[in-house]
């Protein structure tokens, strides 16, 4: 990930984005942190909250025409939070200490003329920033028109009160001054800068441009007039009415800009967002009660603490998560797309694959999309995770063990145990050639040779069979190498039968080819039995006998069209349905997606047993990987193909249960062996020595190791060696022998009796950390 | 950890001598450990009992991974 394209993806989650309160505040007030610290009861923190932006907090906080509450996102749910009410009530009674922090002094002397709201926003700002500040006033006190507000909205010991704390600021204070034209060119000699108060200066005589309101004419965006170092602001009483908090960020701008001038750096330069701005931040409402407004008892006197804590309550405090709330991976490592990004950057750019967690992290996304469909945005951590994993491979710091049990299995199925490519029986032309898929020949080798034979009766122009594995885990793993080669054997095939069209009986490797390998016109066995009728074999069962949820796989987010066609079918074969909360274009991962199963099979259990709680309903499956995923966790799930093609009449698919690693290898080597003997080439299949090990395991010992993935072939391999060198251990109380192995990466271990001519698998588990050898 | 008991409970099948806790070496992604196992020197045989390997070896495994 280069940095322009970090940028990019962080530009793309909006979950840091202001809320709504805080981009309509000109002066970007946390209305959000305020609210949250008085739900808390902590309103220190509450009013620390406003002191942090806030000029003169004592006076703003109680005279704030909160324009914020206009576009709280409240408003159509109860009606927008009273942020002004409250702002007044933690002023009032939680007032911290009235010192400000100052930074270290510059030498630049500025003057301000002209001490209204605007004109002591400006040297407040300056104050703070360390420059020395003249103030000019024409009257006899600092604030000005501040003062002709009614006593019980701002008290005027309170104004004094908070005024004086200019001079603490060490303000140089000058009132009752003439602030005229000679005096102005007097300040403009002696001064790096000057701000105007535009308010006092109303229809003014200085030798400056006045705009149509009478008010001396700025640049919008700095508060520059037509002079260099000049600057003013204020005066909105003039344009359409007094606000103070505008009035407030008119005297903050010209202070800017001269911070700026200061500095040499440009005044227009990055202010876009500057007083009020939109926001992009999306806030879902669903789920939220309607709650009314908390109306003070005393209306004189406003709120009391509790009906303001009740009130700060109805703040929803506004964020997006959409995502997050959806994803239970994005949830696991408690941020959001954003600071995913950074983490990844930082892992690949500077951290070297040294990230704690973000190897995995990178590795555990399931590449379903569900987040591109949900994000207001269409963040898509599949795309970023995909590249962020060729990135990892290219450096050379990809861990083997994220993909290679994944990458194993393809081989098996690319190799020529599984791989096959033939011609229907007796044609030598092939119009058509079924790939049902790899997981579904190992999941459900029965139900896949009786579809094959399903598309001969129905299909003219001969259909031929192609066994193969379309690439999708090389692709998840970011092997760019394994995936074209997958492809490139498929193509071959494809070419040497005429270029037929591909039928496919597996979304994923559907989408594999209409994205990869699209001048094979790729179709579903699903469109296929629509178009071309129900096989004989099914079974339609009564109305209201079967109800089925429809678990629409991942790959098929954007296949509307397929997802009604499987709905048509079961409809067809008289199944009510009844749908899941997240289906269409909303539907979840069962784990194996992205080889989330492989890296992080933690994740990708708690990731389906969650999703067998969205109902009680049997689930349908239309993906292989699906259905044993489900059923692994105990749902009761079937295929749609055990229905369309039953091996066994009568059978409840549902109940079939979960299958191991090594069983999807024998079907799969079953579904070739059947072809092949169909075609008259079968032969007896030349089993390794290991492979003629008879093993014993119970079903518990079965699941176990199952989900170590540890295969039978790799414990007959453990037992063989240790039988033909001797090298074991025995216990000495049970007998059993515990040996070990390491073909390759892993080790594996195996406790087992010896039963008759066979074995008894007591127990098998296994390690990557590779013994290196015994001190002697 | 202390592996005595299971150094008790096992010999080595290949010899029939006793199991001793011994220094074994071990390495991956990188990173080298040793640990004191049952182990009969004699025939190059270690023990890893599946406490450990599921335990703090797996443990040990994730962290270097994700270093």
């Amino acid at each position: 990930m280069e940095k322009n394209e970090l940028i990019a993806w962080e530009n793309k989650c909006i979950q840091e984005e202001s809320p709504e309160c805080t981009s309509a505040c000109p002066l970007h007030v946390d209305a959000r942190l305020f609210l949250k610290e008085i739900r808390k009861g902590d309103w220190d923190a509450a009013y620390k909250v406003l002191n942090k932006t806030m000029p003169f907090p004592g006076i703003l906080g109680r005279i704030c025409d909160h324009p914020c509450e206009e576009r709280c996102k409240r408003g159509p749910v109860g009606g927008p939070l009273a942020i002004g009410s409250l702002e007044r009530l933690c002023v009032e009674k939680f007032a911290g200490k009235k010192r400000v922090q100052l930074l270290p002094r510059k030498n630049h002397r500025i003057a301000v003329l002209g001490a209204g709201l605007a004109g002591v926003t400006a040297a407040w700002d300056l104050l703070k920033k360390g420059f020395v500040v003249s103030v000019f006033e024409s009257g006899e006190r600092l604030g000005g028109p501040l003062w002709d507000l009614p006593e019980r909205i701002l008290p005027r010991e309170i104004l004094a009160e908070e005024l004086l704390v200019l001079e603490s600021m060490m303000a140089d204070i000058h009132l009752g001054v003439r602030l005229d034209k000679a005096f102005f060119e007097q300040v403009c000699e002696e001064y790096a800068a000057v701000i105007l108060d535009r308010d006092s200066f109303h229809g003014c005589a200085l030798p400056l441009e006045l705009d149509g309101d009478g008010l001396i004419a700025v640049t919008p965006s700095t508060g520059a007039t037509g002079r260099d170092g000049v600057f003013a602001g204020g005066g909105t009483r003039f344009r359409g009415g007094f606000s103070p908090v505008m009035e407030t960020l008119e005297g903050r701008k010209p202070a800017l800009s001269i911070e700026r001038l200061m500095q040499k750096v440009g005044l227009e330069f990055g202010r876009e967002n500057e007083g009020p701005c939109s926001s992009r931040l999306f806030t879902s409402l669903e789920g939220i009660d309607p709650l009314p407004r908390v109306v003070p008892a005393d209306s004189v006197k406003g709120y009391s603490e509790e009906e303001a804590h009740m009130e700060a309550k109805r703040c929803i405090q506004c964020e997006c998560r959409e995502c997050v709330k959806k994803c239970l991976f994005l949830e696991r490592y408690k941020a959001y797309p954003k600071k995913y990004a950074r983490e990844i950057f930082n892992n690949e750019r500077i951290l070297l694959g040294a990230a704690h967690q973000y190897n995995v992290f990178t590795n555990s996304c399931s590449t379903c999309g569900l987040c591109e469909t949900i994000c207001p945005n269409d963040f898509s951590m599949a795309d970023m995770c995909l590249e962020a994993r060729r990135t990892l491979l290219k450096q050379k710091i990809m861990p083997a063990s994220f993909h290679e049990f994944a990458l194993d299995d393809m081989a098996f199925s690319n190799s020529d145990l599984f791989s096959l490519c033939r011609r229907e029986p007796g044609k030598s032309e092939s119009a058509w050639l079924y790939f049902p898929s790899c997981q579904l020949c190992g999941s459900a080798p029965g139900e896949v040779l009786s579809s094959y034979h399903y598309l001969r009766e129905k299909l003219t122009g001969g259909v031929g069979i192609l066994l193969h594995c379309c690439g999708a885990p090389a692709f998840w793993a970011g092997r760019e190498d394994l995936f074209s080669q997958a492809l490139n054997e498929i193509r071959g095939c494809w070419e040497k039968m005429g270029k037929p069209r591909i039928i496919t009986a597996c979304t994923t490797c559907l989408n594999m080819f209409q994205e990869h390998l699209p001048e094979t016109e790729p179709v579903s066995l699903w469109s296929t039995i629509l178009d071309a009728g129900l096989p004989v074999s099914v079974r339609v069962s009564g109305a209201g006998e079967v109800t089925v949820s429809v678990v629409d796989p991942c790959a098929s987010r954007q296949k509307q069209e397929e997802q009604q066609g499987i709905r048509r079918i079961l409809e067809s074969l008289g199944m009510g349905i009844e749908e899941l909360p997240l289906s269409g274009e909303k539907p979840e991962c069962c784990g194996y997606g992205g080889l989330m199963y492989n890296a992080n099979p933690t994740l990708a259990r708690d990731v389906v047993a969650r999703r067998t709680t969205a109902s009680d309903n049997d689930y349908l499956a239309y993906c292989a990987m699906c259905r044993d995923n489900f059923a692994f966790v105990g749902k009761r799930i079937s295929h749609i193909i055990e229905h369309l093609f039953p091996v066994v009449a009568g059978a409840d698919p549902a109940a079939r249960g979960w299958i191991s690693w090594s069983e999807r290898r024998d079907g799969r080597v079953r579904v070739k062996e059947s072809v092949l003997a169909e075609l008259g080439e079968g032969k007896e299949p030349q089993l390794e020595h290991y492979e003629k090990l008879a093993l014993v395991m119970s079903p518990e010992v079965r699941k176990r190791v199952d989900e170590r993935r540890i295969l039978e072939e790799d414990i007959r391999k453990v037992i063989l060696h240790a039988e033909s060198s001797g090298m074991r251990m025995q216990c000495s109380e049970s007998g059993n022998f515990l040996a070990y192995l390491q073909p390759a990466n892993v080790t594996f271990w195996v406790e087992y009796q010896l039963e008759g001519d066979g074995f008894t698998v007591l127990n098998a588990y296994c390690h990557r950390m590779k013994i290196v050898g015994i001190k002697k | 950890m202390n592996f005595s008991q299971e150094a008790e409970a096992w010999t080595c099948a290949s010899c029939g001598g006793k199991l001793q806790l011994t220094k074994v070496f071990f390495s991956y992604e990188k990173g080298n450990f040793e640990v004191d196992l049952p182990a009969c020197p004699a025939c190059d045989l270690v023990l890893v009992p599946e406490s450990l390997a599921l335990g703090r070896m797996a443990e040990a495994e994730r962290i270097l991974e994700d270093k």
